[in-house]
């Protein structure tokens, strides 16, 4: 009788401990995710609600900004998040290997874009590639390029300065998570695949990539969220930059952060409209997400 | 054989000097620029110059930036305080008093940790702003309070700290709060180290909801500030530059003091 009212005593205060992030996450994540559920089914001007069902759904199909702001991140998914993952882990292997000196220098080097803020970075490359700025002074100097190239003024440019500046700021960060990766990886495994005559190539793919999948994983799930909601970089690249309300030239740095804020608080607010599109979002990443999880076979 | 060795070894490391340039780059050209004008920085010059003082005068003439750090410090340290006290009383609760009812309760928790703030913006707008929140800083600190990612950071630091301690403790009388506060607290001070840091940087380098819930001048952040110095169409870069390395010296301060307890932030719990 006094254990079982002891089990209870702990009991409550187990509930005690995770009462107050029990109230916060209800409060600032479940019930918005619910509304924001509820809302999508109402189109909104101001005051005025209308309820429209999937009536927003609808309508996204065939909003080209929505689209286009789609086709954006999708196009920086597939070329930036595979080029920064990959030279991450080269530069992790690279940095793991016994013989390398200085390797504490070259990890807080590249590891350093990562304590700068999203805004502060943003602002940094736009000034160094401005049409008559830093960049092209360098590629001109080196010959590399005849003319200025004009990085943020031409839609394709626009893209690639974008996709410069993530792989600038992320590299490191994602290096340092497979670096952890590899510690844990004993050494007497290389030893003996190399007693086996199995070459450094052959290793990096039959040894380190398998044991490393987890980490590559979650590190190319996080990148794949992190990409999907874009929103400090793209608005600070473009603004001030092209006239109008144009993201980027021709709109090519519009994600759907942007554009559902730009619904919210830059034209007449359409709450409904954004919770829509908002949802689109969580539903892509909920399904890369099970992609990659499948491509990997892994089951968690 | 030897020769080929070293002939690779040479372009690893050129391969590795030339990543850290890059890398570092940026930050020396920031720091150059806040001493030059804007022409300057515009020619693309790469030393020091005399503007610095100058800079500062243009930048603090226009924009009261020491109120504008004191609103970024006061918003990153109460989120701070509030977000690792309340994960970890959290992770401690999910993790020494096990019941299936709060296991459920944390692989909802874990689930919620995929949606993008984007999704969360307009309800919680509305929320603030029926609470009257809007354009205050409580309404930037209370929503970033609450944080799964912490919580799970905790948790996974949590698990490796002895059981046998706190059935210990009990035996000896120690009500189940002090075991918490002069026990386990005192004994995880590196973990706590960590988070505080990542909660410190995440709450700092926030752009996008104090950028929705603060109108007023007088109650922007430092992040805010470089945004608007930057969006103009006749932007003074050396202002911008001085502006830049005011918002991110802070976190440099914190990532050199604390380099070991800042990677270990970031990795959260990637360790198995």
């Amino acid at each position: 009788m006094k254990s079982l009212s002891y089990k209870r005593y702990l009991d409550l205060w187990g509930w005690f401990f995770i009462v107050f992030a029990l109230i916060g996450i209800v409060l600032f994540l479940f019930y918005p995710i619910i509304y924001s559920l509820y809302l999508s089914t109402f189109t909104t001007k101001g005051i005025i609600q209308e309820f429209v069902g999937l009536g927003n759904y609808v309508r996204l199909l065939k909003d080209n900004l929505f689209v286009l702001a789609l086709k954006n991140i999708l196009i920086i998914l597939i070329i930036q998040v595979p080029i920064m993952l990959s030279l991450a882990l080269i530069l992790a292997v690279i940095l793991n290997d016994r013989r390398i000196k200085f390797k504490g220098f070259f990890r807080t080097a590249i590891f350093l874009p990562a304590v700068t803020s999203l805004v502060a970075y943003t602002v940094l490359f736009k000034m160094m590639f401005t049409t008559d700025g830093l960049i092209n002074q360098i590629l001109m100097s080196l010959n590399l390029i005849k003319e200025p190239v004009r990085w943020l003024l031409d839609p394709f440019w626009a893209k690639v300065t974008l996709i410069f500046a993530l792989t600038w700021r992320w590299t490191g960060y994602n290096m340092i998570f497979y670096l952890s990766g590899l510690q844990n990886i004993p050494s007497e495994i290389y030893e003996a695949a190399e007693i086996d005559g199995a070459s450094r190539t052959t290793q990096f793919f039959k040894i380190t990539i398998p044991l490393l999948k987890p980490i590559i994983i979650f590190t190319s799930i996080m990148s794949t969220i992190g990409t999907l909601q874009l929103f400090d970089e793209p608005i600070n690249l473009a603004a001030g930059v092209v006239t109008g309300s144009s993201i980027g030239p021709g709109n090519s740095l519009l994600t759907p952060s942007v554009y559902i804020y730009n619904i919210c608080f830059k034209y007449v607010p359409n709450f409904g409209y954004a919770s829509a599109i908002s949802y689109v979002i969580v539903l892509i990443v909920a399904i890369l997400s099970i992609i990659q999880f499948r491509v990997a076979g892994e089951r968690q | 054989m030897k020769n080929k060795r070293s002939f690779t070894h040479f372009f690893i490391y050129l391969f590795l000097i030339l990543i850290s340039f890059i890398s570092i780059f940026p930050f020396f050209w920031m720091i150059v620029g806040a001493t030059n004008k804007s022409v300057d920085i515009l020619k693309g010059k790469l030393f020091f110059g005399t503007a610095l003082i100058e800079n500062l005068k243009n930048l603090f003439a226009n924009y009261s930036v020491g109120n504008i750090l004191i609103n970024s410090f006061k918003i990153s340290l109460i989120t701070v305080v509030g977000s690792v006290l309340i994960s970890s009383l959290a992770a401690y609760g999910f993790e020494f008093y096990p019941a299936r009812s709060r296991e459920r309760i944390y692989s909802f928790f874990l689930g919620t940790m995929m949606i993008p703030f984007a999704a969360l913006m307009v309800p919680l707008f509305r929320l603030m702003n029926s609470f009257q929140l809007l354009d205050s800083h409580w309404g930037v600190i209370l929503p970033m309070i609450p944080s799964v990612f912490l919580i799970f950071f905790f948790r996974q630091n949590f698990k490796s700290y002895p059981k046998e301690i706190i059935m210990a403790a009990r035996v000896d009388g120690a009500s189940e709060f002090k075991i918490f506060f002069s026990i386990v607290f005192p004994s995880m001070i590196s973990t706590y180290a960590a988070a505080a840091i990542y909660a410190f940087m995440t709450s700092w380098n926030s752009y996008m909801w104090p950028l929705v819930v603060l109108q007023s001048e007088n109650k922007k952040t430092m992040t805010l500030l470089v945004s608007t110095l930057a969006s103009g169409y006749t932007p003074d870069f050396g202002v911008i530059m001085v502006s830049v390395v005011i918002a991110t010296l802070p976190m440099l301060i914190v990532f050199f003091s604390l380099q070991r307890y800042f990677v270990q932030g970031i990795l959260g719990s990637v360790k198995q």
